[in-house]
């Protein structure tokens, strides 16, 4: 046998108070499309730091060989210099500065002292080329969609030579179009010689790309499975991940029971001053108890803008149109006020906006709603201990105790940290926007459970999501938004993903 | 599930008194550095600096800048600075002298006035902040030009206003009075040893309370001995503070003020809402606004506690110097920022506590106190002044990140 492009045995590494990776043994083949999956938490963007050099030498135990060469990585500089290129689960893109400056930022082709723009420009140029993506190398970050940014971080990896390249859910935030181009781009790579791996709780395209998979669950290997040789397939892949079978990802709701209106737009449009232009235009849409209403759409489309536009409007759109909140006029001028009237928004961005990562847990958990476990002006902090170890052991949150800071959690569990704290708000009428990005398909359908069973007790759900399975297994009615503006609405009976692509894409 | 609430409670219980010094290192460091520039000074100046006298001018001397660090402290949290305090002190010191001087206004008048005025002024530095997103850099820099100018102008004509107000001075100079006891503890101030021997009562109450209410919710306290080893420590601060300060005149006017205000902003940080919301604000704005927070309320709202802090600090200051002077307030910003920063306030914002940084400002005080009776030439002091403060910095950056 050959031997493999990188080895890594018996890997541990321990953080105060959590064992993140015990003895892991992680190989793979040269040329390869390596796929590694497991619930959150158990240890993937670990396993990557450690290989990567983030976590550096002597900070773990166990070997890594690179080509059958033992190697001892004290940083990102080192495993670069081996050919190890890693791309985070949180894209590292400066959004001030144009495309071709962040693909050698830190790398800058000078000579010497000044930067020379007209060559680097030549070389992005080349680079852009080879991820295909045809934009402007002067063009700045932020005016791009997530999409081309996440081929611009792959760009910025592949400067150099590169024979591993590591990306932890670069799928995560993209659409279904960005994701298969994305693919595409991995399958060229590896044509070209390049082995990746590649991290991601979208099972669906781990079937589609990968030629190895290796399952890991808290912070041990399970297996690794030959995908080909194996028969694998999604339901034996979700066994050895959550360690139970899940026959229906999406589950049904016991009884359907939908009320009156509660929520109503007329007419609603936003102009954004940042922009300087319309984001959202003549939207109209309707809630009712008991229903989750399913919002579909392109990355871009205007979804995440309608929920804040909703939500006490943070971002100082100015706005035009009506909402009605359980048939009464409402003007919000603050989230404060839309949490008053018992909304809640659940953000899509959980480390921008969601929570305070350099608080712990607990804190997080009862931020939105500290007036209930306040009494005499003084919060009860050993209330607070309560509702937030409640909230973990119903969400089933992975963190060894809610005095950890929200940082140091995985992604996965931050999400359900973010979930954690708008149900303590007790909310009438909930926004989630993408509200299983990230998260591993068991803690999905705990999610979905949850969602269902609070429809069930009357609740309201907003959900925007850019996954079409999880809109057409989970939503009662869906909107199509595209360009700012709602270009259809059905139920879900007479929704397919291709009705909802055609009206997406339909500007 | 269940495997993991037995991992945590196992970590709980396994927790020893090294592990919860190391996980919080970055906080008690600068107190037993404190503890070692203290023992230092001591050495080297022949006990004089921990005699009774020097300690009790130590405090006294703090007093105006300690006040201003307890509002720095929650400025720089929610990621601002306040460059204009020393002057606005300044200038509020000047308006309180001229009302009680040339207007003969009452000082249960002026005191009142002084502080409502600095709370305006806090306001108005805030708005363009608040309301606008200006840099609080500029808007404080500019209110600090407009104040040093005000005081200017108030203090023209007279120059140097010599106040006469005795009650007005024993702020700055006075002492709480002592309680006849006859003959006994001759030359101790009776009265403090008795505020600390209540000091000592109340805080042990509060500790035995705290964890009786912990048990009743069935968490995890430290162990029996461990709480013990906390309350003797405790109580032997507090004993040891009050028996060196009942060796001269007892507690100061200025100590007492000082403490109201570190109890008031402590209890605010770490018990309300309120102090949540700072924080809050501090660590991620955008996630304090969408979890119903005023972020623009917030930054009023401590913005005015420093206007009110200076007021204090001001009064302090002049009624120290019983006069208003034309430079009064000079550089009392950068004394404040610096006893925040060594007591490890973080300007990325959301960390920093009260505590913190009285612990600051009496380094930064032991500092000069201690290099003053060395009779030190201040160009070194400021040295090494400048020093202990990048050292402070540098060490709470590499213990936070080894975290
Ligand atoms: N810097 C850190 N400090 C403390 N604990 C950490 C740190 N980084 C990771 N952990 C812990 O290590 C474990 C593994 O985390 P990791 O991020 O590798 O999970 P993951 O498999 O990538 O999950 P996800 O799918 O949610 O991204 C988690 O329990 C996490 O809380
Ligand atoms: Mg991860």
């Amino acid at each position: 046998m050959e031997t493999p492009i990188l080895e890594m045995k018996s890997i541990t590494k321990e953080f105060p108070g959590v064992k993140a990776l015990d003895n892991v043994t992680f190989s793979v083949r040269k040329g390869e499309v390596h796929c590694l999956v497991g619930e959150n938490g158990a240890g993937k963007s670990t396993l990557m730091k450690v290989l990567s050099g983030v976590h550096a030498f002597g900070t773990y135990t166990g070997d890594i060989f690179v080509e059958g060469e033992l190697q001892k990585f004290n940083g990102i500089r080192d495993s670069e210099r081996a050919g190890i290129a890693i791309i985070y689960q949180e894209l590292a893109l400066i959004p001030e500065l144009s495309v071709y400056e962040n693909i050698f930022l830190g790398n800058e082709v000078s000579n010497g002292i000044v930067i020379d723009s007209n060559e680097s420009i030549s070389q992005a140029i080349d680079i852009l080329k080879k991820v295909g993506l045809d934009v402007n190398p002067l063009t700045k970050i932020k005016n791009l969609g997530v999409g081309k940014q996440q081929l611009v971080e792959i760009a910025k990896a592949l400067k150099k030579e590169v024979r591993i390249l590591i990306l932890d859910e670069p799928t995560a935030a993209l659409n279904e179009t960005d994701s298969d181009n994305l693919l595409q781009l991995i399958r060229g790579l590896k044509e070209q010689g390049v082995t990746c791996i590649l991290i991601s709780h979208k099972l669906r395209e781990v079937m589609e790309i990968a030629d190895t998979i290796t399952v890991l669950r808290d912070g041990k290997t399970v297996t690794t499975l030959d995908v080909e040789a194996d028969k694998v397939n999604e339901p034996v892949l979700i066994k050895h991940m959550v360690g139970r079978s899940i026959d229906n990802i999406f589950p049904k709701r016991e009884n359907v029971n939908i009320g009156e209106e509660v929520l109503r737009l007329e007419d609603w449009s936003a102009f954004s001053y940042a922009l300087g232009r319309d984001i959202l235009k003549n939207v109209n849409i309707s809630v009712h108890a008991g229903e989750i209403v399913g919002i579909a759409g392109l990355m871009g489309s205007g979804r995440t803008e309608l929920a804040k536009s909703i939500f006490g409007n943070p971002d100082h759109y100015r706005l035009s149109g009506k909402v009605f909140i359980h048939g009464k006029e409402q003007k919000f001028r603050s989230p404060h006020d839309a949490i008053k009237s018992s909304m809640a928004y659940v953000t899509e961005d959980r480390k921008g906006n969601g929570l305070i990562l350099i608080d712990d847990v607990k804190h997080n958990i009862s931020l939105a709603n500290l007036k209930e476990i306040t009494t005499g002006g003084v919060i009860n902090e050993n209330e607070e201990i309560l509702i937030a170890n409640k909230y973990r052991s119903e969400l089933n949150i992975k963190t060894p105790t809610i005095q950890q800071k929200v940082r140091n959690l995985s992604g996965g569990n931050q999400q359900k940290v973010s979930l954690g704290k708008w149900l303590f708000v007790k909310p009438g009428i909930m926004i989630l926007d993408e509200p299983t990005r990230g998260i591993d398909v068991g803690a999905k359908y705990e999610i979905y459970t949850i969602m269902n069973s609070l429809v069930e007790q009357g609740m309201s759900i907003i959900m925007i999501s850019s996954e079409l399975p999880e809109v057409l297994g989970m939503s009662d009615r869906i909107y199509v938004m595209s360009a700012g503006k709602i270009n259809g609405e059905m139920p879900v009976e007479d929704a397919s993903q291709e009705g909802i692509m055609a009206l997406a894409v339909d500007y | 599930m269940e495997d993991l609430k037995v991992k945590s409670n196992q970590a709980h219980l396994s927790k020893s008194l090294l592990d919860i010094m190391k996980t919080n290192i970055s906080e008690y460091f600068m107190f037993i550095a404190l503890i070692v520039i203290m023992i230092f000074f001591t050495i080297t100046t022949d006990g004089v600096f921990i005699s009774s006298r020097n300690i009790s001018n130590l405090i006294n001397q703090m007093g105006y800048i300690a006040v201003l660090a307890v509002g720095m402290t929650l400025i720089i949290v929610i990621r601002h600075i306040e460059l204009s305090v020393g002057y606005l002190a300044g200038f509020l010191g000047a308006f309180s002298a001229i009302a009680l001087t040339f207007w003969g206004w009452p000082i249960y008048a002026v005191i009142p006035a002084v502080m409502i005025l600095g709370i305006l002024a806090g306001l108005l530095t805030a708005t363009p902040v608040a309301k606008l997103g200006v840099p609080a850099f500029v808007s404080t820099m500019a209110a600090g030009l407009i104040f040093r100018g005000a005081l200017l102008l108030v203090t023209m004509g007279t120059g140097t206003i010599v106040i006469r107000d005795p009650v007005f001075n024993a702020i700055g100079n006075g002492y709480i009075p002592d309680i006849p006891l006859g003959g006994f503890l001759p030359g101790k101030h009776k009265l403090t040893l008795i505020i600390g021997l209540i000091g000592i009562i109340l805080s042990i109450l509060s500790a035995i309370k705290s964890r009786r209410t912990k048990l009743s919710y069935n968490f995890q306290v430290p162990s029996f001995g461990l709480f013990i080893a906390q309350l003797v420590l405790i109580s032997g601060l507090i004993g040891y503070i009050s028996w060196i300060l009942s060796g001269y005149n007892g507690i100061s006017w200025s100590l007492v003020i000082l403490l109201l205000v570190v109890a008031v902003f402590q209890f605010i940080t770490t018990k309300t809402p309120l102090g949540r919301h700072i924080y809050a604000v501090g660590g991620n704005p955008e996630a304090a606004e969408l979890s119903g927070i005023s972020v623009s309320k917030i930054t009023y709202i401590v913005f005015a506690a420093m206007g009110l802090l200076s007021s204090l600090s001001g009064i302090m200051y002049a009624s120290r110097l019983r006069s208003a002077t034309t430079t009064a307030g000079l550089g009392f910003e950068t004394d404040a920022i610096a006893a925040a920063f060594v007591g490890g306030v973080s300007a990325a914002g959301g960390v920093g506590t009260i505590t913190g940084s009285i612990i600051g400002a009496l380094v930064m005080m032991s500092l000069t106190s201690g290099m003053n009776l060395m009779n030190i030439d201040i160009s070194i002091q400021y040295i090494v002044r400048g020093a202990v403060l990048v050292l402070a910095v540098v060490f709470d950056r590499i213990t936070r990140r080894n975290q």
